[in-house]
């Protein structure tokens, strides 16, 4: 294989990426406040079809970019009132969020089926392009791509050395404990799940701005489910999450090119299993490996939590 | 920080109030309706018409209610599986790939058998309907007791899998050979098909078999010590095991019972009104059925309602597209919206709202 | 904030009142605490006593009444106003953070922690300067249940308080831990800081206050000078009546070993937990046996090796009158005569969410016939669960009220009863106070001396050492998983207990993690 055969499959293979880390991502901070949301698949698709409506729309992929990420803010805002404001079973709000997420999607869509969406590479943030060792990184991506890399080491520096951070943490670790010295638990989390909303939107928008392009009813495919699972997967610490989206951006695309080469004789349909079964496997391995016991997984993850005052 | 009193205060209650937990469902489809008026009226429809047509028209005729009953049936069926597992806090959110690998492997049976059936055709079909969807749930049972892997992930990323198989086999090996290429198996024998209970309907024997699996259900949950342990282990896990009740044991049955059901129920769907292997067999009962599970408050008999109101969206939201044109996707959105309201008002149900007297709690506030 | 010269009460609570769904918690209660003292807050459990100091520390606000601080009527919107003023707690059960550093707990109990690297300067310097040495880069989860208090005691500390409220400090602390931590509050109150003492141990606050306030029923009935009082004397304010003693019919000779443990290993199941480490000891009929030792120690992993809710590693290392269950399940051990009750009421001996009857059930379904061919008999359920009510005078509105519905004292005395009730050959007791009146724990204490009068051998485990040289016949230590040869309680001394309990070494047990905080 040549370099520039390697550099385009590398390619490929960030962009598969790039919408898994931003909605693990986002939902890591979620889980580390100690909220289970497993409504990303309907945060992404949704983020998907309003980023692909207003950009198709403005003509601005900018503007789409935001309003992915205003859109699953929106969704996640509705998930926080549910199971932060009236307490309510997280997994079943994460559930109900996810179908209605498809059905709000698959309705607005409806009308951009088949249509073309301008690029994101307008999208591109003047002078970072030019920067000496930075500007070549980012030779051949959206500025999307970088966005979500940025996004990885803000999170590690927020989680790790920030005040806020801390108190995130805390808020995730007992609820119970960060009340009691006077934290606000409810708003802190608030922050997290919309901050796990934009990132699941962000995805989106990227899926149907620039991995696609182009809008299809369900197509998100399961990938808010695996950003779900990649959360696990790096128990919960940014920087193995950003492998871990990696690889299964890796898996995705090994699956596409085996499909496109002919397949080695095995139907498309059993190779497009791979990412799915892959996650199993992982999820397996994560769960049975020694290193059981020392996930790092927040102490309160799904617990609903009512101060009394 | 400046604690301003709000008008009401929130008291949990001591006790889960029993008339509103079984109340609030009425309210949570009250205010779905409410909000399908502005819906409606947002996108343009004429908002009596398309309610109209989505919830009332479809009731007018025999034949309406003959369909809400054939796609009641596995909405009940599935959503009776589901509730046993939500009740135990196993959340087997797979059902619809269990549906489709009960239909793959029931189906299979149907067409070995094709042409050659006999009277044991179609129960040695529910046999392998039941069987392929209990194996295919029990994947996540093993994972997640033996390795205590998350049954959520697992079962649903199974099912993109099972969808996948199922298109592997109506592209591939079970394709019709004279079915000019089209992706789909040969139609069944009519003794591999359910028998239809009314002439002129799709009513088939498979939905009064759904009544009778809630009713069974209902005296699993109420009556037995099986019922009761699941309950128990829901609740309160620690309990479980301090009464003697094994977890991985009741892990194992509840995700085999709703693998079966919905098993059964996939096998239904083509032994039934479809009656051959297509790439899509259900339009999301397995998904859907767990909106039935909750608005059924996880009681068997509730589900029989809630299976049947959720039925009544399918087909409302098809008559509304026929008569007013409205996209077949209001109907996610309708579930969607009815799951957020019953979740919402479940804190009526658990806590108490109480208006706040006129005394000033906080006159200043430190600092 | 300049200190006033005319003296006011450095704290003054007038006329709090608060109310929850059912109870009203505190009712207009007036005390006030003055600078340098250090003040009890007295009351048995349920009397108000946290309710009250949440309120002073702003964790929750009062439905009528205010506070005044130095003179000034204050009001405490929240833990950072409290702190602002320079009020200082110490929670019962501890606000801490386990798989943070101490370093980060303590930042997060500051409003102001300033730069990371000088606090961990500070908090050596301030843990040392009060004798509560403590490593700032620690993980929580690795330090015995008196260095998190540390950690609580120094947070505190680093915002130079004028007001230190302890709430029942010295419950998980062995003797010699309490005997330090007076001296570090006698230093703080000499420096003039006030000290507000909650606790319901009369002895403690004979050591070590000045004055004392008594809560009842959540109305303030008797305010004293400890010093000048019996511990007798007191004991009957906080409660109201007599003490009842429990009456043990003089000793029987006690029969055969009817429980035996023996080399009994086991690894926790909690990510913190602590392993049981070759276990044994027997316990004979008409027995009393007790295991004392400070919380996390291994006792919750005993009592569910001991029930059957996790199975040792042969069949031998648990007998029951010579039978080995040790591979048995709880139902199967019950069914052999062992009866349990788990430290933990909600969710762990009961499920709140379920009615009595369900919840007799639960346990009594093996030995009561209460299931026939997989049907439960709800009639025979019921009458069981009525029984419990009547036996253990339950209070409740019938055996139909949810499980959580019932007060501490009334459901403990229902999951006791509904133990002893099925005639239990053996029954091991965890906590069985914990969290009690004194007349429910009264109760319970009878009907255990009863039970070991009629032959059983009831082994109870529990943090209360007073209750343990109250109602044991023997009793052991267990810490760190590894349980003391046992001794005759009433030639024991409280001082080698006590060392045992700290781990003989003392200074530097580390026992690995306390189980999940609850609160109530």
């Amino acid at each position: 294989m040549t370099f520039d055969a390697v550099s385009l499959v590398l390619l490929t293979v960030i962009s598969a990426a790039t919408p898994l880390l931003f909605a693990a991502l986002g939902e890591l901070v979620v889980e580390k406040s100690g909220v289970l949301n497993l409504g990303v698949e309907g945060m992404m698709i949704v983020g998907a079809v309003a980023a692909f409506a207003v950009a198709s729309g403005t003509g601005s992929g900018s503007l789409g970019v935001a309003a992915g990420a205003v859109a699953g803010a929106a969704l996640a805002f509705i998930f926080g009132v549910l199971t932060l404001t009236l307490a309510a079973n997280q997994v079943a709000t994460g559930l109900a969020l996810t179908i209605f997420g498809l059905g709000l999607s698959s309705l607005i869509g409806a009308g951009y089926v088949g249509i073309p969406v301008p690029p994101l590479a307008k999208l591109a943030v003047p002078g970072i392009s030019d920067l000496p060792l930075v500007g070549p990184l980012l030779f051949g991506h959206d500025a999307l791509v970088y966005l979500s890399i940025v996004a990885v080491i803000a999170v590690a520096w927020f989680l790790k050395k920030s005040r806020a951070g801390m108190i995130l943490r805390a808020v995730g670790e007992s609820d119970i404990s960060a009340h009691s010295i006077g934290y606000d638990v409810i708003a802190v989390r608030y922050r997290a799940v919309l901050f796990g909303g934009a990132m699941a939107g962000l995805g989106g928008a990227f899926l149907s701005l620039s991995y696609t392009p182009l809008w299809a009813e369900g197509m998100t495919a399961g990938r808010g489910w695996i950003a779900l699972a990649l959360v696990v997967f790096a128990s919960w610490r940014p920087w193995r999450l950003l492998a871990g989206a990696y690889l299964f951006g890796g898996v995705t695309i090994a699956q596409l090119y085996t499909q496109s080469a002919g397949g080695l004789g095995i139907p498309a349909q059993v190779m497009s299993m791979l990412p799915y079964l892959a996650t199993i496997l992982v999820l397996t391995i994560i769960a049975a490996g020694p290193w059981k016991g020392r996930l790092n997984a927040p102490a309160c993850l799904g617990k609903p939590f009512r101060p009394s005052t | 920080m400046s604690p301003k009193a709000p008008l009401f205060k929130i008291e949990p209650r001591r006790e889960v109030s029993r008339g509103l937990l079984y109340a609030t469902p009425l309210l949570a489809v009250a205010l779905t309706v409410v909000a399908g008026f502005f819906i409606f009226l947002a996108m343009g429809y004429d908002p009596f018409l398309a309610l109209y047509h989505f919830f009332v028209s479809p009731l007018l005729t025999v034949y309406g209610w003959s369909e809400l009953m054939v796609k009641g049936a596995p909405l009940i069926m599935i959503g009776v599986g589901l509730a046993v597992g939500f009740r135990a806090n196993v959340w087997n959110i797979g059902a619809e790939g269990q549906l489709t690998m009960g239909a793959v492997a029931g189906g299979a049976v149907a067409l070995a058998f094709w042409g050659e059936e006999t009277a044991l055709t179609l129960p040695l079909m529910c046999l392998a309907g039941i069987a392929g969807g209990m194996a295919y749930a029990a994947i996540p049972a093993f994972l997640k007791t033996r390795f205590g892997v998350n049954e959520i992930l697992t079962s649903l990323m199974l099912t993109y899998v099972a969808t996948l198989f199922l298109s592997t086999l109506v592209y591939g090996p079970l394709k019709d050979p004279l079915g000019f290429n089209f992706p789909q198996s040969r139609m069944f024998g009519d003794a591999a098909l359910l028998p239809i209970l009314a002439g002129g309907t799709r009513l088939h024997l498979g939905t009064f078999i759904a009544l009778a699996i809630a009713v069974a259900g209902w005296v699993l949950m109420t009556f037995t010590i099986v019922g009761f342990q699941v309950r128990v282990l829901g609740q309160a896990p620690q309990a479980a095991r301090f009464a003697g009740f094994s977890g991985p044991r009741l892990v194992w049955l509840v995700l085999l019972l709703s693998g079966g059901l919905a098993g059964l129920a996939g096998l239904f769907e083509v032994a039934g009104p479809i009656g051959q292997l297509v790439p899509q067999i259900s339009p999301g009962y397995g998904f859907t059925a767990i909106i039935v599970a909750f608005l059924g408050r996880l009681h068997p008999l509730g589900i029989i309602l809630s299976g049947l109101l959720m039925a009544l969206s399918y087909i409302g939201g098809e008559t509304a597209q026929v008569e007013v044109g409205l996209p077949q996707a209001v109907t996610g959105v309708f579930q969607g919206l009815l799951l957020f309201f019953l979740l919402a008002s479940d804190f009526l149900v658990r806590y108490r709202l109480r208006l706040r007297g006129a005394v000033a709690v906080q006159p200043q506030a430190a600092e | 904030m300049t200190e006033l010269q005319t003296i006011p009460a450095r704290l003054e609570v007038n006329g709090v009142s608060k109310r929850f769904p059912g109870v009203l918690a505190n009712d207009k209660v007036d005390f006030a605490v003055a600078p340098g003292e250090i003040h009890a807050l007295l009351g048995e459990n349920g009397a108000g006593k946290s309710t009250l100091v949440k309120i002073i520390y702003g964790v929750l606000h009062p439905d009528e009444g205010s506070l005044s601080w130095n003179g000034e009527e204050v009001s405490v919107a929240d833990p950072h106003a409290a702190r602002a003023l320079g009020i200082g707690m110490v929670f019962q059960h501890f606000s801490l953070f386990e798989a943070m550093t101490v370093l980060e707990n303590v930042a997060l109990g500051m409003d102001k922690p300033g730069d990371m690297a000088a606090l961990a300067r500070r908090v050596r310097e301030v843990s040392e300067a009060y004798g509560l040495p403590l490593d700032p880069d620690r993980d929580v989860y690795t330090l015995s249940v008196g260095e998190r208090q540390r950690i609580e005691i120094v947070r505190c500390l680093l915002q130079n308080p004028k007001l230190l409220i302890m709430d029942e400090p010295t419950s998980v602390l062995t003797p010699q831990e309490v005997e330090r931590l007076f001296e570090t509050l006698r230093q703080l109150a000499s420096e003039g800081v006030s000290i507000l003492y909650i606790s319901h141990k009369l002895a403690e606050i004979k050591a070590l206050c000045d004055r004392a306030t008594i809560l009842r029923g959540g109305r303030v009935v008797a305010a004293c000078d400890p010093k000048a009082e019996t511990a007798k004397s007191m004991a009957q304010m906080m409660i109201g009546a007599e003490l009842k003693t429990v009456t043990r019919r003089a000793g029987g000779d006690l029969g055969e070993a009817r429980l035996v443990v023996e080399g009994l290993s086991l690894a926790s199941e909690e990510v913190h937990g602590t392993d049981l480490k070759n276990v044994s000891f027997a316990v004979r009929a008409g027995e009393v046996f007790g295991i004392a030792g400070v919380a996390g120690n291994g006792q919750n992993e005993l009592l569910a090796a001991l029930s059957g809710e996790r199975l040792g590693d042969h069949e031998t290392v648990v007998r029951i009158d010579g039978a080995p269950v040790g591979r048995r399940d709880a139902g199967a051990r019950r069914r052999q005569g062992l009866c349990a009750v788990p430290e933990e009421r909600n969710g762990h001996a009961a499920v709140p969410g379920m009615t009595l009857v369900e919840n007799a059930v639960l346990s009594g379904h093996h030995r009561m016939g209460l299931v026939s061919s997989l049907f439960i008999r709800a009639a025979a359920a019921g009458r069981f669960a009525g029984e419990i009510v009547k036996a253990f005078d339950v209070r409740t509105p019938g055996t139909g009220a949810a499980a959580g519905s019932l007060s501490g004292g009334n459901l403990q005395k229902f999951i006791v009863g509904r133990e002893i009730l099925q005639n239990p050959t053996v029954l091991v007791v965890s906590q069985p106070t914990w969290g009690v009146d004194a007349g429910a724990a009264a109760t319970i204490h009878q009907a255990l001396a009863d039970l070991a009068t009629e032959g059983v051998a009831v082994v109870v485990i529990s943090q209360d050492l007073d209750e343990l040289l109250a109602i044991t016949d023997r009793l052991a230590v267990i810490n760190v998983g590894v349980l003391s040869s046992a001794m005759v309680t009433k030639e024991a001394s409280v001082e080698e207990i006590g060392l045992l309990m700290g781990g003989v070494h003392g200074l530097d047990a580390t026992a690995e993690g306390e189980e999940e905080v609850h609160v109530a």
